[in-house]
């Protein structure tokens, strides 16, 4: 444990703080920095196009906030996994030892 | 921090990918001797890799009434070194660039350089250094990951400025501006990423000797 567990559930609570704090109290467009990077740089040129288009565009926000979950689950999925694992392997050589060593004390 | 496919000029695109092309190299290099010397990691290698994929596909909004997304390479980097997490978020640019249409295959090599670089490396720098100082793994970790998150996006506002000078105010006024479209929206998502890291780090590493075994802390019984 490298914090207690009072401070994991404080940790949590202030992301979610810091998430949904600016949902509730500031009014904005909540448009990507990214795409306002690139709206900086047409901006600056009048004639600016890109010189290169991707191979392939979702073909609507809906299927591209569907590959963003699929993205986002798939990786949670992974550390769900793992975390449930090594716990599970930790739980598992206790018992083994605790067994082992009440053997040794009969 | 992800410049849109056909955004940097050619020659910009060929330079950044040429500096890009050795760190990912020795990532891989890397990446394969870790496994070697601790098979026993492969887990926590995937859930490293796998947390580089989840911050990055979420755009968080923010208080500047915009949306941006953290980097999530911070932890894979203090956990097995920066340049393993080179590898690692290079993988995930390239599916957000093929799959999503985010970033992409000519701005490749500057992306990289931004999230899969500097990123780790900062964050690598800063353990390193609040370790040195004495401060808490907790602590280190948390200033690691935001700062490496931080860094990235300053990262690619040099990397617009330097293709996009202003006709008046030349690179450090187009840097500013860019600062200014990406720094004080990724504050608090850098905060957001070092909380995180730290609650991830605190998952993977209780009950086990995680932390001793890749030589972070000196095992107790030595």
């Amino acid at each position: 444990m490298i914090i207690s567990r009072r401070t994991n559930v404080l940790l949590v609570l202030l992301v979610l703080a810091l998430v949904i704090g600016p949902l509730a109290f500031i009014k904005g467009k909540f448009a990507g920095s990214d795409d306002q990077g690139s709206a900086a740089v047409a901006a600056s040129r009048p004639d600016f196009k890109p010189w290169f288009e991707p191979l392939w565009k979702p073909p609507s926000p809906e299927v591209e906030s569907l590959l963003f979950a699929v993205q986002a689950a798939f990786g949670a999925g992974i550390i769900g996994y793992v975390i449930g694992r090594i716990h599970g392997a930790a739980k598992e050589r206790e018992t083994r030892a605790r067994s082992a060593a009440t053997h040794v004390d009969h | 921090m992800h410049i849109m496919e056909g955004f940097l000029p050619p020659a910009h695109c060929i330079a950044w990918g040429a500096a890009a092309a050795p760190f990912v190299i020795h990532g891989a290099v890397k990446l394969r001797r870790v496994m070697r010397e601790h098979p026993q990691m492969r887990l926590t290698l995937a859930a490293s890799g796998a947390f580089c994929f989840v911050l990055s596909a979420l755009k968080m909004p923010s208080v500047t009434g915009s949306c941006s997304h953290p980097t999530g390479t911070g932890l894979g980097a203090v956990l097995f070194g920066p340049q393993v997490m080179t590898l690692l978020g290079s993988i995930v640019l390239l599916f957000q660039a093929l799959l999503l249409a985010h970033g992409g295959l000519t701005t490749m090599g500057a992306n990289i350089f931004s999230m899969a670089i500097v990123g780790p490396w900062v964050s690598y720098g800063v353990w390193r250094l609040c370790r040195s100082l004495g401060w808490s793994i907790a602590v280190a970790l948390f200033l690691g990951a935001a700062l490496g998150d931080l860094a990235t996006y300053v990262t690619t506002s040099v990397q617009l400025a330097l293709a996009y000078p202003d006709a008046a105010s030349g690179y450090t006024g187009a840097f500013l501006k860019f600062v200014g479209v990406f720094f004080l929206t990724q504050v608090p998502l850098a905060i957001a990423e070092g909380l995180l890291t730290v609650v991830v780090m605190n998952a993977l590493s209780s009950r086990t000797n995680l932390l001793e075994e890749l030589g972070l802390i000196r095992s107790r019984a030595a």
